[in-house]
């Protein structure tokens, strides 16, 4: 960088400096503490808690809860973003909207509506009632009220991809005689393959780690309707610090897993984004 | 294979695109759609070629309506104009994918697709970046790839989207030259869309200059070079100098000088407007009769295979004259001269009532 | 169907948006709907009466006023850090740059307890702010802190994006004309950053309005000091108060709808004065 174009060093180190302390502040301690607190009473102790008969189904519960709901919304995501980003339509900002409603919406109220619609007073809930089937307060709504909530991750993250790549090789392809199917398998999934799998995995935390919805429409019955979130939630409210936080390591590694694939992904992506761009500035 | 385009109108939202277009191509020739941005070319030539369907009007190949054939059955190749290569496949990838997604039945072997790529990295002179993926090549090699990849799947007509215009421009001129040695010598019916009127008129069978959706003429280069139906296409196409006259009693009077109406103007019209290229006046130091014009040499361009000047008109007016270098030796010519400029001919007259 | 403005050869449109529409109507549609239909069934009177209680009000008084305190300085702080990340270069920045999407993929509780923990008044910080007389937990201060955790990517993601995009050579024709750091950056580089600055405070902000997981540890929950809107919903719905809690919902939806679109208009105003596509 030109020497014109940056404030001097004094000034640089000092606002460096600051944006590192709110980030220790805010972000590091965080993290520490989750790991500190965990560890707190030794590594034996640690394991012996992961193994505790009601954290181990509760894992089972959040592992089977992601295992529906991310290649559901995977679905949806590749089909959402397939006709946001390659077509022209009316309506598609009422699309984008209804899109971001999960993350704009309050998770509480996520896991309302659906108690409102398969809880006891709600809509169906006679109806299921009569038929044996329970919804609410047991774990088909613990996933529905996860899909909700984690809908929109893998689409937010398709479109902006496919729109930067534009429609040209899927054209190119179409005049080389190429199948609609066939388009869509060689030419755009590989070209979306980083997007897509940063956008699993971002759902996948997201859904292993919901906490708002599941817990209105949960019933906490230890067990049987608790995931790893609702579990952490019991442990630290009866007083059980360490075992509470050797649960809330596991999903804090997964949020570092997490964020290690999103810096891999961006590393490649920004590279190609930087071609496209270059060759459409001609 | 012959094309014909039959009244085609296309419209954007309010924008109309293309307005009454109608054209025909020979088999085996090689047509530059010529325009400025937004004049509809590369809209015509993504109809043609299926990308894109017109309001109205029709597409005839070999006499036949295509209009609702798919595009993989219209057989048409077509070069877009980023090249479009598949970047997460190697070059060899690229060039076979049309032979690859064949229908079982009609597919060639693996040997015969390979030895056809093969065949194509040769013809376009490429022959050792096979296994190399498109973001290695430059700008004029991938141009070369994507051309030999529309060529895989043989096709019976050859679109090319402004093939040349994100390269420099010496890479342009070799790459232009070497497409006209190239259709030569395959002789495919070919269509071409450039907005450089430098390229069409040196590639080109014929031109197609287009404006604002509509079609100003159709000829050879040397007819809308030195024929122009119009003034858009007069101006597009190389220099002009104007000249604005007034008739008074059946003679031309521009400025100071008289001159000879054309023979084919009426006898009621009031002004005229002359076109004259910078290579249609003869310089001298002495008069050379009533339409010759005083005026004051301003600047030499020497270097080139002609030289360019700019002189100043006595009525202000600023010309563009071309003499061969020959010519110029003879007469020696300085900066600040004061001389003749004596046109020989007109390209283009409009007349006004 | 002709909603395509434009007839397209890329294939599957309808199947793809068919599948969309559906997906959507069936998992966001209908169970939206059912906040309407339920509050529906409550006079208006009720309804009012509902959502301006007392206890109501303390509770949204506290989610938007927390939220909005929040946000507000996570916007200085925010865009300090988008600035570092977007110009400056220092060991260990890659591994920040990373970190700061943390709060985002970390799960609500985990950081609701790790929060807690951390400000109560024996935890590692909480131990100093209490000295000085900060409460850190059970309090307002306690929720604000959690919420700018929560509302720090937003922000810097936003934000940071658009940093990076400014031509340098725009600053450089400044300097060249005369300009100091300080005035470019005021009459050059904030005016252009500026819609998305607007933009990623709407975000945080509807994203903390209706926070739970990370605020209900270490809030308190004292009814109308330190219950959030989200908890006092919870509590009417073990009470069976489904109205009760619907009626609240309906009100926080209809702000996060309000702030979503003023989030849109932004970005579209943003898009037209830049004249980016």
């Amino acid at each position: 960088m030109s020497l014109v174009r940056t404030e001097s060093p004094i000034v640089r180190r000092t606002l460096i400096g600051i944006a590192m302390f709110y980030l220790i502040l805010f972000i590091f301690l965080p993290l520490f503490i989750v790991f500190a607190t965990a560890l707190e009473k030794g590594i034996a102790y640690y394991f012996n808690s992961l193994t505790d008969v009601d954290t181990v189904a509760a894992i089972k519960l959040t592992v089977i809860t992601a295992l529906i709901a991310v290649p559901l919304n995977l679905v949806f995501g590749v089909a959402a973003s397939w006709a946001i980003a390659k077509f022209d339509f009316r309506g598609k900002n009422i699309l984008l909207t209804l899109i971001d409603v999960p993350l704009s919406v309050s998770p509480v109220i996520s896991g309302l509506v659906f108690v409102l619609l398969f809880g006891l007073q709600g809509l169906f809930g006679p109806w299921l009632r009569d038929h044996g089937w329970r919804i609410i307060f047991a774990p088909p709504a613990i996933i529905i009220a996860t899909i909700f909530v984690t809908f929109p991750m893998v689409a937010r993250e398709l479109i902006p991809v496919m729109k930067a790549q534009g429609n040209d090789e899927e054209e190119a392809a179409i005049t080389l005689g190429a199948s609609s199917w066939k388009t869509f398998w060689y030419i755009t999934l590989p070209n979306i393959k980083w997007g897509l799998l940063y956008g699993v995995i971002l759902c996948n935390a997201r859904a292993m780690g919901e906490f708002g919805a599941v817990s209105v429409v949960s019933g906490h019955i230890r067990g049987l309707t608790n995931t790893l979130p609702l579990q952490i939630e019991i442990l630290y409210n009866d007083y059980n610090f360490t075992a509470a936080f050797a649960a809330a390591s596991l999903l804090a590694f997964l949020a570092l897993f997490t964020l290690v694939i999103k810096s891999l992904v961006e590393f490649r992506f920004r590279a190609e984004l930087k071609a496209v761009r270059k060759e459409r500035a001609h | 294979m012959s094309i014909e385009v039959k009244n085609i109108i296309k419209t954007f939202d309010t924008f109309n695109a293309l307005n009454d277009v109608s054209l025909k191509v020979e088999t085996g020739e090689l047509i530059a759609l010529l325009g400025p941005s937004g004049s509809g070319k590369t809209t015509l030539l993504r109809i043609i070629a299926g990308l894109e369907s017109a309001d109205s009007g029709e597409i005839l190949f070999y006499g036949k309506d295509a209009s609702d054939k798919k595009i993989k059955d219209r057989n048409v190749g077509f070069v877009f104009q980023h090249y479009a290569l598949f970047r997460h496949m190697t070059v060899f990838d690229n060039i076979a994918f049309g032979l690859r997604v064949q229908a079982k039945r009609v597919r060639l072997s693996d040997d015969k697709i390979k030895a056809k790529v093969k065949d194509l990295l040769s013809l376009v002179q490429l022959d050792w970046v096979g296994d190399r993926y498109p973001s290695q090549l430059s700008g004029g090699q991938r141009q070369r790839i994507a051309l030999a990849r529309a060529l895989a799947i043989e096709p019976k007509v050859l679109l090319l989207d402004e093939p040349f215009g994100s390269l420099d421009a010496q890479v342009r001129k070799e790459l232009r030259q070497w497409l006209r040695r190239f259709h030569d010598e395959l002789q495919i019916t070919s269509l071409f869309v450039t907005h450089d009127q430098e390229e069409a008129l040196e590639v080109a069978d014929r031109v197609v200059v287009m404006n604002k959706g509509k079609v100003e003429q159709i000829g050879t280069p040397q007819e809308v070079y030195h024929k122009p139906a119009s003034v858009f296409v007069l101006n597009f196409l190389g220099n002009v100098n104007i000249f604005q006259g007034r008739v008074i009693d059946g003679k031309l009077y521009l400025g100071n000088n008289q001159a000879k109406l054309p023979q084919d103007a009426k006898s009621n019209i009031k002004s005229a407007n002359l076109y004259i290229r910078p290579h249609q006046f003869d310089i001298s130091r002495t008069s050379q009769g009533d339409n010759a014009i005083k005026a004051t040499v301003k600047f030499l361009n020497l270097a080139g295979s002609s030289v360019k000047i700019d002189l100043s008109a006595e009525s202000g007016n600023i010309l563009q004259v071309e003499i061969t270098q020959q010519e110029f030796s003879k007469l020696q010519l300085i900066k600040g001269e004061s001389v003749f400029v004596c046109p020989k001919d007109i390209t283009f007259c409009e007349y006004e009532i | 169907m002709l909603l395509l403005k434009q007839k397209s050869t890329l294939p599957g449109f309808h199947l793809a948006l068919g599948y969309t529409v559906f997906y959507l109507s069936l998992i966001v549609l209908i169970p939206l709907s059912m906040l309407f239909i339920k509050t529906s069934t409550i006079s208006f009177a009720q309804f009012w009466g509902i959502v301006t209680a007392p206890r109501t009000l303390a509770a949204y008084r506290l989610s938007f006023g927390a939220a909005f305190i929040a946000s507000f300085i996570n916007v200085f702080f925010g865009f300090l850090i988008a600035w570092v990340l977007a110009r400056y270069s220092f060991p260990g920045k890659k591994i920040v740059d990373a970190l700061i999407d943390f709060p985002f993929a970390l799960p609500t509780a985990v950081a609701g307890i790790a929060l807690t923990t951390l400000y109560s008044s024996n935890g590692l910080l909480g131990q100093f702010l209490y000295k000085i007389g900060i409460q850190s937990a059970y309090s307002w201060t306690g929720i604000v802190l959690a919420l700018i955790f929560i509302g720090l990517p937003f922000i810097v993601r936003t934000i940071e994006p658009v940093l990076q995009e400014i031509d340098p050579e725009i600053e450089d024709a400044a300097s060249s004309l005369g300009a100091g750091r300080l005035q470019i950056f005021m009459r050059v580089i904030f005016p252009a950053v500026l819609p998305s600055v607007i933009t990623g405070f709407s975000l945080a902000f509807a994203r903390t309005i209706g926070e739970y997981g990370s605020v209900v540890f270490i809030a308190g929950n004292m009814p109308g000091k330190t219950e959030i809107a989200p908890l006092l919903i919870i509590t009417k719905l073990e009470q069976f108060d489904y109205s009760g809690a619907t009626a609240i919902a309906l009100v926080m939806l209809i702000v996060s709808f309000i702030l979503l679109a003023i989030t849109n208009f932004a970005q579209w105003w943003a898009s037209k004065r830049i004249g980016m596509n």
